[in-house]
């Protein structure tokens, strides 16, 4: 039983890192429609950033703000620089473009920091907790709590603010919105920066617990991807909500169903969520867009 | 012919044109020998520079250096190396390509430090096949030492995964022979290589192993394999992981309150990855963690400051590869057998063919790598393929190795692999 | 059906030439190269189909090729199969494989496909470790280099060539034969509008998972002659990075025509060489960075942005320099594909 308890604590440790990073997907694809392969890349750049300032001497609370600012900026810019030209084109064109990136910026990373793993430190205090015997660290506790701040302060922005409103038009409704005064091309921008900012955030929470190397974003993101997709790809609450029942699914099935064993965890949990497609089309809380005909 | 045909064709040359242009420089040898010429000798070798396993392509770039002092100071018997090193990307399909090209287009004298297990069994029977030496491959599986009768022309340099295993396993019925042995593997040959040498180190008392977790290089994290382990109540825990991995498992041990005998794998011991577990986790993950080292460690500076080899290897790195990271094992790595490749050409004198350079690299007794542990000689014998096969064991105390015992040679119990 | 048009005939016929010819005048290592531009061109055409005709996307397709590749590896290394009787039944199981995905594909669409495929992807190295008592697992298998058959007085790896790029031919015709009339419509009219299709009487699960079925069939016979050459398979041989590497040709080639996947299939193959020797310390930005720009000046794709390059030559009608004041009409637009 409590061994039980352990993998399923753990589970939500490593869900709450898949639901941070889905999180930022599902921003990108509220406003885009599509799915941004390099958002892992971005995140895990940031990160670096992060890392060169604690190296510079600033403590890490303030390192994080500065980078989240700094996440934001690039993100805009990156819009403003990458997409904007092939806004209008096909959406395939849009994908491989978010490839393009994801493969320079990675090879990037490499060139700039090297590949030698490094330690990240943590904002949180490193003493283990237990709870009824079962162990976790602070760190875990934060991510979730971070993730869960963030997803209600983004809700908030959408559903209470003016700009949060005109984002969501832009989105839905281009055409009308620019009627309407919007600026579409930069509400579009907005959401990249804001996609790259919590992207940012998730790479600090991440990086004490995965470590720091150019590639510590690629398995996270394949699982982010099908946390997003599992929460329907729209909803941030189904990011959330996603990740943490991935995480906690993958540890579980790997440890007890024998004949899956480690080797087929990240199968069969995808399995699953294609099952869970197949039933229910838009994921667990996303809605099923009607067509008029 | 109508403008669209004209296109077409035109587009048709452009792309014979284009690929022809990838070609790269070619080499035409005058002597004897192919990519030897009075002047140069030609290497070819690929690394992943792209990809997952970017971070060994350092290794390419440290024999890069290595080669370029090597020039700097008189070459080989007259002769300056070029070293034509490119990304395969971790990708067996790709290696391939790119050592037909190495052999048939570049005209090469010898392949050396290919790097992986899948690449270098990829290219091994072509190489084979053209009398092409495979000189020296960047991988601890045991097969380039077992199978060279029938592949002649390969040779592998880094003590061989199992048998350092095997050390462990003796090291665990010398010291802890009541041990319940737990074992985290990453799911590869290269994890099973180890779980191989450990389980026949163990022989007779195999139902010391309580339980063994594997993990894939995409886990982001091994939480769920630790609780597993530490759940089986084992007090011994083998740790046959990659750098990332190695310390996320130590780290996650200690917090989940689990403290056994740890065995690390030396490719994850050196010193900045033992210190960044000790951050995370706390001193209670790395205490008592014992390894082997075969080389020094570069980031180890106190141990090695007044080390004349280190020295010469700084110096190295400070010359020809100056924003480097000179703590970097992989860099460490190229220069060190890049030595031995050095090595292995002077011998063969100004008279330079591929057949004298295999007899030299299969009879070979190097007593002088300044990058080797102190003690280790590379030694080997047309019928015993495995250069290094000396190892010393060493016990995290603190904030540094410290070597227990002495310098072991596993020759004996790598002989019995055959 | 409609007779092909003397244009295409010539361009084919050049084609032809060009790839019969090529063997004598490259070097020996660009041969071997360009039997995995054949395989390339055969998978991504598979992907235009589904792709680009019918639009479904999918990331999976190395799924496929892997599928193709161990097969004919297996029967081979230990039946002892011949790969000209291996490489069909390599299909067929792709085939197989693929009418079942599809049929799982019918309820999904856009980003739910391209992830519930791209699972596919990154499941497909696991599952070949796993069944190591079948696959190998991770030490993978080697292969017999291929040998011409006695009296034909030509290397093993020239003959490789021809065989690959024969198939390549031949599966080119046999799709432009499917895709011509009814098939091909009803294709298009799928992704362009489904609900229009089906009121008009187009059976949807009928033509969705036939494309799926067909494109891994190609995926398959890729696979078989990108594991032929390379004479050993393993699990890292076919990882998602593959998948990936398909579409971004198909998309670069230029999704909307077939020869954009010959265009694709060279792409793919030899941009990273490029890249190494534009910077060898950091390929990968170069090569992302080519993406980038490809996709920001060539949106269509090479061959896409050719063609519309030539419909708006063809479209403006010759203007006397000084005298119309008028400038010439608007190429024909293109419309924006919609989000869906």
């Amino acid at each position: 039983m409590h061994d039980l308890a352990q993998q399923i604590v753990s589970g939500l440790a490593q869900g709450s890192i898949f639901a941070s990073l889905a999180l930022a997907l599902v921003l990108i694809y509220r406003a885009m429609g599509i799915v941004n392969f390099a958002q892992g890349e971005l995140a895990m750049f940031t990160t670096y950033i992060a890392w060169q300032l604690t190296q510079m001497g600033l403590p890490i609370w303030l390192a994080f703000g500065v980078t989240v600012v700094v996440a934001f900026a690039g993100g805009v810019a990156l819009e403003r620089i990458v997409i904007r030209p092939v806004e209008r084109a096909n959406q395939l064109t849009v994908v491989i473009v978010s490839l393009g990136l994801f493969i320079s910026i990675n090879g990037l990373a490499g060139w700039f920091w090297g590949y030698i793993v490094k330690a990240f430190p943590t904002p949180f205090p490193t003493t283990p907790l237990q709870i009824f015997g079962v162990a976790f660290s602070a760190q875990d506790v934060g991510v979730i709590v971070v993730s869960v701040i963030t997803l209600g302060l983004i809700s908030l922005f959408f559903q209470k603010t003016k700009l949060g409103l005109a984002m969501r038009a832009a989105a839905l409704y281009p055409e009308q919105s620019r009627v309407l005064g919007i600026r579409v091309g930069w509400m579009l921008a907005l959401g990249w920066g804001l996609a790259s900012a919590v992207g940012a955030i998730s790479g600090i929470m991440i990086a004490p617990v995965v470590f720091l190397d150019p590639n510590m974003m690629q398995s996270v993101l394949v699982y982010a991807f099908a946390a997003a997709v599992l929460g329907g790809i729209e909803s941030p609450i189904g990011a959330v909500v996603g990740g943490l029942v991935l995480g906690v699914a993958i540890n579980l099935i790997g440890t007890y169903v024998e004949w899956i064993g480690n080797d087929l965890r990240l199968a069969a949990a995808l399995a699953i969520i294609v099952i869970v497609l197949v039933v229910r089309p838009a994921g667990l809380f996303g809605r099923v867009a009607v067509q008029r005909v | 012919m109508t403008p669209t045909v004209r296109r077409k064709a035109a587009v048709g040359i452009f792309a014979a044109a284009f690929a022809l242009a990838v070609t790269g420089s070619t080499i035409a040898p005058v002597s004897a020998e192919t990519g030897v010429t009075d002047t140069e000798i030609l290497l070819g070798g690929t690394h992943p520079y792209s990809g997952p396993a970017s971070a060994y392509g350092n290794i390419g770039k440290g024999i890069a250096a290595y080669f370029s002092y090597v020039n700097d100071h008189g070459g080989v018997n007259g002769r300056k190396i070029k070293y034509i090193d490119k990304d395969d990307g971790y990708s067996p399909p790709q290696a391939v390509q790119i050592v037909h090209q190495l052999v048939e287009q570049d005209k090469v004298f010898a392949i050396f430090d290919t790097l992986g297990t899948a690449v270098n069994t990829a290219i091994r029977p072509y190489l084979n096949q053209q009398g092409v030496p495979q000189m020296f491959v960047a991988t601890g599986a045991s097969t380039w030492g077992h199978d060279y009768q029938k592949f002649p022309w390969t040779i592998g340099w880094q003590p061989d995964y199992q048998s350092e295993a095997i050390l462990y396993a003796q090291d665990i019925l010398l010291n802890h022979p009541n041990a319940k042995v737990a074992v985290l593997y990453q799911n590869d040959d290269y994890g099973e290589d180890y779980n191989a040498g450990l389980k026949r180190g163990l022989a007779k008392h195999l139902s010391m192993i309580v339980k063994m977790a594997s993990y894939e290089t995409s886990d982001p994290s091994v939480g769920s394999q630790i609780a597993t382990l530490k759940a089986s109540g084992a007090d011994t825990f083998m740790i046959f992981a990659t750098p990332k991995f190695a310390i996320q498992a130590m780290v996650l041990a200690a917090q989940q309150s689990w403290h056994p005998t740890i065995y690390l794998n030396n490719v994850s011991a050196a010193v900045p990855f033992m210190l960044a577990a000790a951050k995370a986790g706390g001193q209670s993950a790395v205490s008592g963690v014992i390894s082997t080292a075969y080389l020094k460690d570069p980031a180890n500076h106190a141990r090695y400051a007044g080390d004349a080899g280190m020295k010469w290897y700084n110096e190295i790195m400070t010359k020809y590869l100056p924003a480097a990271d000179k703590d970097d094992g992989n860099y460490f790595y190229g220069v060190s057998i890049g030595y031995t490749m050095v090595d292995v050409l002077k011998r063969a004198g100004k008279d330079l063919t591929r057949k004298k350079v295999m007899d030299i690299a299969t009879n070979l007794v190097e007593k002088d790598n300044p990058l080797a542990y102190p003690g280790v000689t590379i030694r080997t014998s047309p019928s015993f393929r495995y250069p290094i096969t000396q190892m010393i064991a060493a016990k995290w105390l603190g904030t540094d190795w410290s070597p227990t015992g002495v310098l072991v040679d596993t020759r004996a119990m790598t002989m019995a692999e055959k | 059906m409609p007779r092909p048009s003397a244009g295409l005939l010539v361009r084919v016929g050049i084609a032809v030439a060009v790839i019969a010819v090529l063997p004598w005048v490259v070097p020996s290592f660009l041969v071997f190269d360009l039997i995995y531009v054949a395989s390339y061109a055969i998978a991504i055409l598979g992907l235009i189909i589904l792709t680009g005709m019918n639009g479904q996307i999918s990331l999976g397709h190395g799924a496929f090729m892997a599928l193709g590749g161990y097969v004919v590896a297996v029967l081979a290394h230990s039946a002892g199969v011949p790969y000209w009787v291996g490489v069909p039944l390599a299909a067929i199981a792709s085939g197989v494989a693929g009418l079942f995905i599809g049929l799982v594909a019918l309820r999904l669409a856009g980003v739910y496909l391209a992830l519930a495929t791209f699972s596919l992807a990154v499941a497909t190295p696991s599952f070949l470790k796993h069944y190591k008592s079948i696959t190998g697992g991770f030490d993978g298998m080697s292969l017999q280099p291929v040998q011409a058959p006695a009296g034909i007085p030509l290397e093993g790896q020239h003959w490789l060539y021809y065989v690959a790029w024969a198939v390549t031919g031949v599966v080119f015709l046999l799709s432009a034969l499917l895709v011509r009339g009814q098939f091909g419509r009803a294709l298009r009219a799928l992704r362009d509008n489904p609900i229009a299709a089906v009121s008009f009487g187009v059976n949807p699960y009928f033509y969705k998972t036939a494309a799926f079925g067909w494109s891994a069939v190609l995926a398959g016979i890729a696979g078989g002659f990108y594991a032929i050459p390379t004479a050993f398979v393993s699990p890292d041989t076919f990882t998602s990075a593959l998948s990936i590497t398909l579409l971004i040709g198909a998309v670069l080639g230029g999704i909307s025509t077939f020869w954009g996947a010959l265009v694709g299939g060279i792409v793919v193959e030899f941009l990273p060489l490029v890249a190494q020797q534009v910077n060898a310390a950091a390929p990968s930005v170069v090569y992302g960075v080519a993406l980038i720009l490809v996709m920001m000046f060539l949106p269509d794709g090479i061959v896409g942005s050719l063609l519309r390059l030539i419909h708006r030559f063809r479209r403006a009608p010759p203007q006397p320099a000084l005298e119309s004041s008028t400038p010439p009409p608007a190429p024909v637009a293109v419309a924006p594909q919609s989000r869906e």
